[in-house]
């Protein structure tokens, strides 16, 4: 033991500054007392606030009509968002009476609040762009906009609009680092009661620090591609189609 | 059977024992999306009424989830010993209640952790929904369960941890660096636990290989563990791994452990490999379970007889009837992991530790709890401070702590291995006696007893410190 306290102190001005460069996680924090000390609780408090204020700020139609361009807007059946967090099954519902005109198309394309409708504010419109550039010979439906969402409504959605495939872009679950994170989910065949095994997934679109639109949409295109010629998505086609990247 | 209990002139029926345990369940949100909730305060209370008058021993004859179609059922039943029920074989449901709350004012530990295996998991969740949180603290506090492997764990006056040092891609040298920030604050005697990014065998091997390294470096009266899959373990195991703890997360149905990929046979072959190491000093307690509220629904595997919906707060109880079989050294709950759907708020999810650390304890389990919250349920900082302490008052056997409260791996908040210290020092707790000496060897303490506030240049901090830049 006596062996093991005499060994030397690592090089440089702040000896703790090995921990921290080994990791994210908030090592080295100090204390005051039994307690973390002021400016660390404070900068905690700053991560969760955004995490919070991602998921609770409306999403804003108007804010996104500029850069996302024409969209019909669909509600789920959860009509506020204490419910929406409360009943997955109703975020996964349309609204009573909501009605979509039927497009027969190869595509629709849902892009959906979640869980940070922050996330769809900042990168629905790039990810929607870059993604419908690659795929030229496909039919798309007219986008749709959806409040208090999950994944699964797309499979209402991409059925009303006769799509044989639906992708939804939706906010993920907000951490304290990444409050602004897009996944992207795709549905070969989409109609209710689709199984989530039944889907491919791409997350943590956020550029500059997760996937790029570019990334994404590459990915989602390669996706769309092979579940066309299988006509199915999810684990089939994980297990027989191209390697994805991962992250 | 049909029962039917009056409140405020109203009279409310309830068809089977699944839906009177559920609607005399305190309001959480996953037992209204489960649709098993009491459509009102007064049906509630109603539900509550008939509940409290109901024999103990009816649920020895009358089950919530069938015998026949439910392993856990059978394992509960089967080994039900009624000796240990005989002092409490004649009263109801509420008798039990106030008979548990006197022995507790009474200090009488011997009265309540003697019941354990003459009760079943339906007796102790039932007996919950009659109890306010203070009730749960009051008895908690006197169900003793003592266990051990390299530390002893739920002695009297003692709080442990689990230091919980996750990284994104289990990097080595950021799991060690959150190891030495742990160790420093004193926590890690319950477990020093890491949830790996993928169940690898080869990056579980790898993980264990690291922790067992410091571990024996310096001397630390601790186990590792790293909570892959039991059948992860098992191939760790042959491999020749040192492994102390298998860990696995359990449910309360079949169907649920189903899901998980666990059968009971799975958990009995793993134990016995975990014991055959004889890695234990003080202890020969090797296995680690984890459970949580809602865990059943989120897996459709939550249906009692008739297909009718089990109130999620049963099915955790039960949950513990499947992990008491198997001689844990710690169980915990993850109490606000899953999310708002299950447990909406501060106020479900304090309850919903209080009940969970409550009936693991009446069971006979070494019970701990993860502290935690995710950003989109109505929970923070305060909620868990409450929660921290009111556990720590109960006699929790460890809580979890992760640096800086922030999970960066699972990308959820649990608690800081400061608000351990507080929590012990608040409330006049120690350490596992064995971890605690350790401490003191390396310098930690002060004169007080309490773990220091360190400079780098300490011999503690020197050391550990050259563990993380090695």
């Amino acid at each position: 033991m006596s062996s093991a306290l005499d060994a030397p102190l690592p090089p440089g001005d702040d000896p703790w500054a090995v921990l921290r460069a080994a990791t994210r996680a908030r090592v080295a924090l100090g204390r005051a007392g039994d307690a973390l000390p002021t400016a660390r609780e404070l900068e905690f408090r700053a991560a969760h606030a955004a995490a919070r204020d991602a998921v609770h700020q409306p999403l804003d139609a108007d804010r996104l009509r500029p850069t996302l361009g024409d969209f019909l807007e669909v509600h789920s059946a959860a009509p506020d968002r204490a419910t929406y967090l409360q009943r997955p099954d109703l975020g996964r519902q349309l609204a009573e009476g909501t009605s979509l005109p039927r497009a027969d198309t190869d595509l629709a394309v849902v892009v959906a609040d979640g869980l940070s409708p922050r996330a769809v504010h900042e990168h629905a419109a790039g990810l929607v762009t870059a993604l419908v550039e690659r795929l030229p010979g496909w039919s798309v439906a007219p986008l749709v906009l959806a409040h208090q969402a999950r994944v699964a409504l797309g499979d209402a959605v991409g059925e009303a609009l006769g799509a044989r495939a639906v992708v939804v872009l939706i906010g993920e679950r907000p951490g304290l680092s990444s409050a602004d994170s897009l996944g992207v989910y795709l549905t070969w065949d989409p109609r209710p009661g689709r199984a989530d095994s039944e889907r491919n997934c791409v997350s943590n679109v956020r550029p500059p620090h997760g996937l790029s639109y570019a990334q994404a949409a590459d990915t989602v295109a390669a996706l769309l591609g092979a579940a066309r010629e299988l006509g199915a998505s999810g684990v089939v086609l994980k297990d027989e189609g191209p390697a994805l990247p991962t992250g | 059977m049909r029962r039917r209990g009056t409140v405020g002139g109203r009279t409310y029926e309830f068809p089977t024992l699944v839906e009177l345990m559920a609607r005399a369940t305190p309001l959480r949100s996953g037992d209204v999306l489960a649709g098993c909730a009491a459509e009102s305060a007064a049906e509630r209370v109603a539900a509550q009424t008939v509940l409290a008058d109901l024999p103990l021993a009816t649920f020895l004859d009358e089950q919530v989830v069938g015998y026949d179609e439910d392993d856990v059922t059978r394992l509960v039943l089967d080994t039900h010993d009624p000796v240990a029920f005989a002092p409490v074989a004649s009263l109801t449901v509420g008798e039990f209640r106030d008979r548990l709350l006197a022995w507790a004012a009474a200090g009488d530990e011997t009265s309540i952790s003697g019941l354990a295996p003459g009760l079943t998991p339906e007796m102790v969740a039932a007996t919950s929904k009659l109890m306010r949180n203070a009730d749960l603290v009051a008895v908690g506090r006197r169900a003793r369960v003592v266990t051990g492997l390299r530390s002893t764990l739920g002695l009297a006056g003692r709080l442990a941890s689990r230091l919980q040092p996750n990284h994104p891609t289990d990097d080595p040298l950021g799991v060690t660096a959150s190891i030495v920030d742990g160790l420093l604050q004193g926590c890690g005697d319950a477990v020093i636990g890491i949830n790996p990014a993928t169940d690898s065998p080869a990056r579980t091997l790898a993980l264990l290989q690291l922790v067992d390294e410091v571990i024996g470096r310096y001397g630390i009266p601790t186990q590792s563990c790293v909570l892959a899959h039991v059948t992860t373990t098992l191939r760790a195991l042959e491999a020749g791994a040192p492994v102390d703890l298998v860990f696995q997360s359990v449910a309360g149905t079949q169907p649920a452990n189903r899901g998980f990929g666990v059968t009971l046979d799975l958990l009995t072959e793993a134990r016995a490999g975990a014991l055959a190491l004889g890695r234990g000093t003080v202890g020969s307690n090797v296995t680690y379970f984890e459970t949580g509220q809602g865990s059943a629904l989120s897996a459709d595997a939550h249906r009692g007889i008739g297909g009718r919906p089990v109130d999620q707060q049963t099915l955790e109880a039960r949950a513990y009837g499947v992990a008491r079989h198997f001689d844990p050294l710690i169980v915990n709950t993850v109490v606000g992991f899953i999310g708002p759907e299950y447990l909406y708020d501060g106020k479900q999810v304090l309850r919903a530790g209080l009940e969970d650390h409550f009936c693991g304890k009446l069971l006979g389990l070494p019970m701990g709890v993860d502290v935690c919250y995710t950003n989109h349920a109505e929970v923070d900082e305060d909620d868990m401070d409450s929660l921290m302490l009111l556990l720590g008052a109960a006699g929790c056997t460890f809580l979890i702590a992760v640096p800086g409260m922030d999970d960066v791996m699972l990308h959820y908040q649990s608690l800081a291995f400061s608000d351990v210290l507080t929590t012990r020092s608040v409330l006049g707790l120690r350490p596992a006696p064995e971890f605690e000496a350790w401490l003191a060897r390396m310098d930690l303490l002060d004169d007080a007893g309490r773990v220091r506030e360190l400079s780098a240049d300490a011999p503690a901090a020197r050391a550990l410190l050259a563990a993380a830049s090695a």
